[in-house]
C-alpha cells in the first residue's frame, strides 16, 4: 500500500482524542506547513520524527516493528488499523496489560506519525 | 539550553573540515562495510560500552546513519543481560540464556573491539585502550555503574575476596551467587542489602528476593530471605511485591526498611543497631557512573552522575561526548534501567547523525520505559512510564495520566516479559 493510498483513508474510529482519521495526510500537511514556515531544515527534522517515535516501541515490538514471541508485530500494519487499536487502548474499550498506560503517553499527532511509520515498514522475511 | 546551541559545533567550518579529513583517513584503513554503502563515512563515532545503551546506539547509528564509521569498544566477550538474570538465581534460567554475542553488530558494519578503555582524551578526541588508540568525531560513553564501597567498613575487602557478591552486573557474579545458594544448607539465611536510591534497576532487588525465595521454598523450605533495605520503603512496585511476598513467601521473606549497612564482617551485615548473620550475604553497593566517565571528566552531578543535554544525550561538561543509561543524572521519575538505556541510545544515535550532517536535532524526543519483574517463576508485574521532552525545563517529564503498574501479578505478563527480553536483545544487538 502506498503512502498516498493510506493518506486517503477515512474516519474509522471515534477515539477519546477525537476521530481517528487523516493519518498520513495530516503528516503531509504538517510537513508542508513546516516547510513553508521554517524551510528545509525543519522538513529534514520532521521526516525523522515518525522514525524516532516508532523506535520507542521497538524494545517490545522489535526493530521497525518486527516483533518476536508473544508481542504483536507492527511492521506493515495499516495505519488506520493501528490507530483504531491505540484509540481502543486509550478509551479502555480494549482491555490490555500495559498498552492502555503506554498509549496515553503520546499525543494524537505522535501516534499518527508512529502508525504511518510502521505501515510503511516491510515485514522482515516477507 | 536549546538544541541550536548544541548544534553549533557540528555546523562550524572547523568541524566540517575535520569530518572530511577523517573520511580520508578512515578510507585508508579500509572500511569494507562503509565502502559498500558508497562514499566516505560522514564521521567517526566511538562507542564505549556494549550494554543496553551502547549496543543500541551502535546499532542505530549504522541503521539510521548509513555511512557512519562506528567502533564499539567493550571489555567483555559477550553481552550478559541484567534483566532476566534474577531467574538464573532462581534456577529457572541458565546464564547462557541471558547472554548474547556481538556478531549481529559486526554484520551491520560495527567494528567491535574487545578492550578496556584506559583513558579518554576529550581535548584530543581520542580513546586509549590496550588494543590501541581510537580517534573520534563524536564519543558515546555508556559505562554503566561502578560501586561506592567507601563508608561501609569491610565491604570492598569482602567483595574482593568473592565471599560476598554483589551480582549487580550480570555474568560470573550471577553464576557465583547461584552456586552459593545451591551450597547453602536448608534452614540457612540469605540476606540482601539494598542501597539508597538512585541505583540501577529500582525493582531488581525485590524481584531477586522473590526468585531466591522461590528457589528456597521448593528446595530448602526451612530457609529465610532477609531483605535489608536502606530505603524507607520498597523503592518500586511496593504494593505488588508486598502482595507477592504475602501470597507466596510468607514465613520466608522478612523485610526491614531503613536498614543501612555499616559494616560487613564475614557474612554478617552490621547495621546501626543490629547484626544480621547470614549464610549467604549479597550486598548491592551504592552506585555511581562507571569509572571511565570520571576519567573522561564528565561526572559533574553530585560527584556521582553525568549531567546530559536530553536532546542529544551530550554531556553538559563536554560537548561532543554523549553519555547513556545508568551513568546519567536521571530526569525526574526516569528509572535507571536497561530499557531506558536502549531509549537513550536511540536519542543519541538520531542526534549524532543529525549533528554529523549539520542538520538540526530532534527538538521533541520521547522515551519510555517498561520494567517487568518476576514474582514467581511465571507470574510477573510491570511498571511503565512515558517521558516527553519539556523544552521550558530542558528535561524529560512523565506524561500525567500515562504509565502505571500491573493490576495484579499474572502469567500473561510472564510471557510478555520473556518476549520483551527477546525483542530488546534483538533491537540492541541485531541478533
Amino acid at each position: 500500500m502506498s503512502p498516498a493510498r493510506r493518506g486517503t483513508r477515512r474516519v474509522l474510529h471515534a477515539g477519546p482524542f477525537g476521530p481517528v482519521t487523516r493519518g498520513a495526510r495530516s503528516l503531509v500537511l504538517a510537513a508542508a506547513t513546516l516547510l513553508g514556515l521554517a524551510g528545509q531544515a525543519a522538513m529534514a527534522q520532521d521526516a525523522n520524527l515518525g522514525r524516532n517515535l516508532a523506535a520507542t516501541c521497538a524494545n517490545c515490538h522489535g526493530t521497525n516493528g518486527n516483533a518476536r514471541g508473544d508481542m504483536k508485530p507492527l511492521a506493515g500494519m495499516p495505519a488506520d488499523k493501528m490507530l483504531a487499536m491505540l484509540a481502543d487502548f486509550r478509551s479502555g474499550n480494549q482491555p490490555a496489560t500495559i498498552m492502555h498506560q503506554i498509549s496515553k503517553g503520546y499525543t494524537e499527532e505522535q501516534l499518527k506519525l508512529v502508525a504511518a511509520y510502521f505501515a510503511a515498514q516491510k515485514p522482515a522475511g516477507k | 539550553m536549546n538544541h541550536e546551541a548544541h548544534n553549533l559545533p557540528a555546523t562550524s567550518g572547523l568541524t566540517r573540515r575535520r569530518v572530511l579529513g577523517v573520511g580520508v583517513a578512515a578510507s585508508t584503513i579500509g572500511l569494507a562495510s562503509c565502502a559498500s554503502l558508497g562514499g566516505a563515512p560522514i564521521g567517526r563515532v566511538v562507542v564505549v560500552g556494549g550494554g543496553y545503551g551502547g549496543a543500541t546506539a551502535a546499532r542505530y547509528l549504522r541503521m539510521w546513519g548509513g555511512n557512519v564509521d562506528v567502533t564499539l569498544i567493550e571489555r567483555n566477550d559477550a553481552f550478559v543481560s541484567c534483566p532476566i538474570s534474577n531467574l538464573v538465581l532462581g534456577g529457572y534460567k541458565q546464564i547462557g540464556d541471558v547472554t548474547r554475542g556481538y556478531d549481529g553488530l559486526k554484520a551491520l558494519g560495527v567494528k567491535v573491539v574487545k578492550a578496556e578503555v584506559t583513558a579518554v582524551d576529550v581535548a584530543a578526541k581520542k580513546v586509549r585502550t590496550a588494543a590501541g588508540e581510537f580517534a573520534y568525531d563524536r564519543l558515546v560513553l555508556s559505562p554503566g555503574v561502578d560501586f561506592m564501597t567507601e563508608g561501609v567498613a569491610g565491604l570492598q575487602a569482602a567483595l574482593d575476596s568473592g565471599r560476598v557478591l554483589h551480582s549487580w552486573k550480570a555474568g560470573p557474579q550471577t553464576v557465583a551467587l547461584r552456586r552459593q545458594l545451591e551450597a547453602m544448607p536448608d534452614g540457612g539465611v540469605f540476606a540482601m542489602c539494598i542501597p539508597l536510591a538512585p541505583y540501577r534497576c529500582p525493582p531488581g532487588p525485590y524481584e531477586r528476593a522473590c526468585m531466591v525465595a522461590s528457589y528456597l521454598k521448593a528446595a530448602k523450605p526451612r530457609s529465610k530471605v532477609i531483605v535489608l533495605d536502606a530505603n524507607p520503603d520498597i523503592t518500586s512496585k511496593a504494593g505488588l511485591f508486598r502482595k507477592a511476598w504475602a501470597d507466596h513467601y510468607a514465613g520466608i521473606i522478612e523485610y526491614k526498611a531503613n536498614a543501612v549497612l555499616r559494616e560487613v564482617s564475614g557474612t554478617t551485615a552490621r547495621l546501626e543497631f543490629e547484626d544480621v548473620k547470614a549464610d549467604v550475604l549479597n550486598v548491592i553497593p551504592a552506585q555511581r557512573a562507571g569509572d571511565i566517565a570520571r576519567s573522561a571528566g564528565i561526572v559533574n552531578a553530585n560527584n556521582r552522575w553525568v549531567g546530559v543535554n536530553w536532546l542529544t544525550m551530550e554531556s553538559t561538561a563536554a560537548p561532543g561526548v554523549h553519555a547513556l543509561g545508568d551513568a546519567t543524572l536521571s530526569a525526574p521519575a526516569m528509572p535507571k534501567s536497561g530499557h531506558m538505556a536502549n531509549q537513550h541510545g536511540k536519542v543519541a544515535a538520531a542526534a549524532i547523525i543529525a549533528q554529523l550532517r549539520g542538520e538540526p536535532v530532534n527538538s521533541t524526543p520521547v522515551v519510555m520505559n517498561t520494567c517487568y519483574s518476576f514474582v514467581t517463576a511465571r507470574d510477573v508485574v510491570h511498571v511503565a512510564s512515558v517521558h516527553q521532552y519539556d523544552a521550558k525545563d530542558a528535561t524529560f517529564k512523565t506524561v500525567p495520566g500515562s504509565g502505571g503498574l500491573s493490576a495484579a501479578a499474572n502469567q500473561i505478563e510472564g510471557r510478555y516479559a520473556l518476549s520483551w527480553a527477546d525483542n530488546i536483545w534483538g533491537d540492541a544487538l541485531a541478533v
